[in-house]
């Protein structure tokens, strides 16, 4: 019996020394300097492949500036310069756009960019059955001439000044792309490798872009369901970077040994949001939306989610839009105020109302900080968690809901407050037409100037509670750079990453 | 014999027949909308009809029912909402994942577990049969993804021996690199899964060896070891194999947890995906394919059984 009980032990060790002998050939893998392949993790992954037809966040985070261009891009800095367009004319009136292509475009399957191309792709954008999430702003699109091959005339139905902007959203792609949704054709730095559902996908360099070459041999986005088996991989050495990190926990580990990791804090802009139904139910009454705002401690409440990193941010416009002022006074944390206005609001003894919670971080874990931070002030709040698809269904189009709280992630988003329709249900005349006015201003000055009076309106009116921005942290080993910092609408492009 | 395998299958096909309705109606009974996971968030109402349509979710559940049966008895297994993929290479993909992962699991499993089982039983009165036998009793105890999480922390990250999470993308191509991202998944996976065999075994082990015959030979000078092997071990096996049915179903379908502590783009992952975005083409897929598997080895437990055993095979009950 023992000598079987030995044997059994020695072939265990055996094989796991087999196992841990075995050479990885092909797996993961960074080498140094530009033929190095750069492996970053994230949690992202696109679910198909297409931004017009529900790809989501992560084929933006993938394929952005790395396998489409657009018109014109969006930097980094949040300022938005050409990229297949070499010239802009505007006429006078701002309704005519007249762009000028870049001369030796081609896209990966080897045809050349053409006009017809970039007229089919807004079109794509602004189809009846597009899924774009851009297509109610580039709505303002009335006609597209393709003069000749290097020339697009775009006519709006009126001004917009955001036009340019919008485009940069807008993947040209070519005119007879029929599979958009499971394969590639774009003008980028890289063409598709390899999609593995569940797992990864790979980029590797094109050969004829017309661009700077890529700084490294290929990339690999490899995905992962949870922020610990994400930072995980980063500890083991399965990949370089990280795009963002998602709690708090996750990151001590690395911000503690800063000769090995980068740990990078850009701009965010995404915001936390206290939304509450404007349209119906309790938070009709401004006062008690602003005595609700009055009885959160916000920095306190960011201090609990996310310790040292992110900011408070007092309104919807984070400080990398143009129109951003500081407006963290407005409704500021004052316990003695918010029990004021409850009573002004009829509600002296307090009242109670449900809170929709979606299930995912971090919204449990701000739900409870409201519940407590409220019940000092008479006000209970019933936590209602819900998954992700039900506030699809319920909160956002059957605005069936008395509060709730939800991320929104898209910079330049607080013109969602001059429709009354959102599931904000926020109703001002004064502010729509602001929001409309700025679309239709002359200069970015003019539009800024509306913008700001509408925020600071929508904010004396707190229409939603902005508790938090979140921090935007990248994390990758100390020998890798050249990424961006600021992920502005989840963009990440990875032509200029190193790994030295 | 044969007449027992062919009703067995008769009732193989009736329980698929029933489970694929089963599937089909519970995912109906969620809330939401397949369409929804198409869309950004401030569709249009326009843009919601138009997903609606895409997905087919604007039909009534009758013909949805009857389009997707239509579909099957093609062997097409439809093309995913979200992804616009056809769902059997994605299936065969995750298969070759969790295949291995839950056989390769298994024969471990059962091989250390017949050595603990049957030392735990024969030797029940020694210090180190006691101590198996309540090592076994702690691995059923603690729950899978402990273990898993546990294996990462000390094997990848701090002796940095084994990848933490993955697979590696190019699958089998080198089946180093593939066995080197399955060891700490096969190992959490064995570790529970012998814990539970090896107490069967035991108790098997227990009651054969303290049956007269083999007393008999034990006093005609046999060892307990030879004695066990020539004349114990068929009458042992045949509650075991029927255990080691159901072990293997609930590991296969078990993968889910361990696939998610390890990243691994299994059969699981495709489920917990395809049910966040409401994908019924991938999840009736994966239920489709652990659906059928559970049968399958159900039915070869039963069978295997009857071969081992003669007195299943002619006694009256045991026909049925």
């Amino acid at each position: 019996m023992k000598t079987q009980i030995v044997a059994l032990a020695a072939s265990g060790i055996a094989l796991s020394l087999a196992l841990a002998g075995c050479s990885s050939s092909g797996n993961g893998g960074s080498s140094s300097g530009s033929d190095a392949t750069v492996a970053i993790g994230s949690l992202y992954e696109p679910t198909n492949l297409s931004n017009v037809d529900g790809g989501g966040q992560g084929v933006n985070e993938a394929f952005q500036d790395n396998v489409y261009e657009g018109l014109f891009r969006l930097g980094d800095d949040g300022k938005v310069t050409a990229l297949l367009a070499t010239s802009t004319d505007t006429s006078s009136d701002g309704l005519t756009y007249t762009f000028t292509l870049r001369k030796g475009v081609e896209f990966h399957s080897g045809a050349k960019l053409t006009s017809a191309d970039v007229k089919s792709s807004i079109e794509r954008v602004t189809a009846e059955d597009s899924q774009s999430s851009r297509k109610s702003s580039l709505a303002v699109v009335q006609s597209i001439e393709t003069p000749d091959d290097d020339t697009v005339v775009v006519h709006l139905s009126q001004r917009s000044i955001s036009f340019v902007y919008n485009l940069s959203y807008v993947w040209i792609v070519p005119a007879d792309e029929t599979k958009l949704k499971t394969e590639e054709d774009g003008t980028g730095p890289y063409t598709l490798g390899t999609w593995k559902r569940g797992s990864s996908i790979t980029l590797k360099p094109f050969a004829d872009y017309w661009g700077k070459k890529p700084a490294n041999g290929g990339v690999e986005f490899d995905y992962f369901t949870s922020a610990s088996t994400l930072s995980n991989a980063l500890a083991s050495g399965r990949v370089d970077v990280i795009t963002s990190i998602q709690s708090p926990d996750a990151l001590s580990r690395f911000t503690a040994d800063t000769a090995k990791y980068t740990v990078s804090e850009g701009d965010s802009t995404t915001k936390e949001l206290l939304a509450f139904n404007d349209a119906k139910g309790p938070f009709t009454d401004v006062e008690l939306r602003q005595a609700i705002s009055a009885a959160v401690d916000r920095k306190a409440l960011l201090k609990a989610i996310w310790g040292d990193y992110g900011t408070v941010n007092g309104s919807m416009v984070p400080p990398t839009d143009p129109w951003y002022e500081d407006l963290t006074s407005v409704n500021a944390y004052d316990p003695a105020k918010a029990k004021q206005l409850l009573a002004d609001s009829g509600h002296a003894d307090g009242f109670t109302f449900t809170l929709d919670t979606p299930s995912y971080d971090p919204h449990p874990a701000v739900a409870q900080y409201l519940q407590s931070a409220l019940e000092k002030v008479g006000v209970t709040v019933d936590i209602n968690t819900i998954s992700a698809d039900e506030w699809y269904t319920k909160v956002y189009q059957q605005h069936d809901f008395e509060a709730t709280l939800q991320e929104h992630v898209n910079d330049r988003d607080v013109v969602f407050y001059g429709n009354p329709d959102f599931y904000f249900g926020y109703d001002n005349a004064d502010v729509q037409k602001d929001v409309a006015d700025a679309e239709q201003a002359t200069s970015e000055g003019q539009q800024t100037e509306l913008l700001q009076r509408a925020n600071e309106q929508i904010v004396e009116d707190a229409a939603s509670a902005w508790l938090y921005l979140y921090p935007q942290i990248v994390v990758s080993d100390e020998d890798v750079t050249g990424y961006w910092k600021n992920g502005l609408n989840a963009q990440f492009p990875v032509s200029g990453i190193t790994v030295s | 014999m044969t007449v027992y395998v062919l009703r067995r299958l008769g009732i193989l096909v009736l329980s698929l027949a029933a489970a694929l309705v089963v599937v089909f109606a519970l995912l109906r009974i969620l809330p939401g909308d397949p369409a929804n996971a198409l869309l950004a968030a401030n569709a249009t109402p326009d843009q919601v009809q138009a997903a609606r349509r895409e997905v087919g979710s604007d039909l009534p559940l009758a013909q949805q029912f009857v389009h997707w049966i239509g579909q099957m008895l093609h062997l097409d297994l439809g093309t995913s909402f979200t992804s616009g993929l056809p769902v059997l290479p994605d299936l065969a993909q995750r298969l070759v994942v969790t295949v291995p992962l839950t056989l390769i699991a298994f024969v471990l499993a059962v091989v250390v577990a017949c050595v603990v089982g049957f030392v735990a039983a024969a030797r029940a009165d020694r210090w180190y049969g006691v101590l198996l036998s309540g090592v076994t009793q702690l691995g059923i105890a603690v729950p899978v993804f402990w273990i898993g999480i546990l294996l990462v922390q000390v094997v990848s990250l701090q002796w940095g021996l084994l990848p933490s999470s993955g697979f590696p993308r190019d699958d089998w191509t080198y089946p180093g690199d593939a066995l080197e991202s399955l060891a700490l998944p096969i190992v959490t996976v064995a570790v529970v899964m012998t814990a539970s065999i090896a107490r069967y075994v035991r108790s098997a082990v227990l009651d054969v060896l303290g049956a007269d015959h083999i007393r008999t030979a034990r006093a005609l000078g046999a060892s307990t070891a030879s004695a066990f092997l020539r004349h114990g071990v068929r009458s042992a096996v045949v509650p075991v194999i029927a255990v080691l049915g159901i072990e293997l179903a609930s590991t296969f379908l078990g993968a889910v947890v361990v696939e998610s502590v390890f990243a691994l783009p299994g059969l699981g992952s495709m489920l917990i995906t395809g049910i966040e975005q409401h994908d019924y083409p991938s999840i009736q897929g994966v239920l489709l394919v652990s659906t059928v598997a559970v049968l399958v080895i159900g039915f070869a437990a039963d069978v295997v059984q009857r071969i081992v055993d003669p007195r299943l095979r002619t006694s009256v009950s045991g026909n049925r």
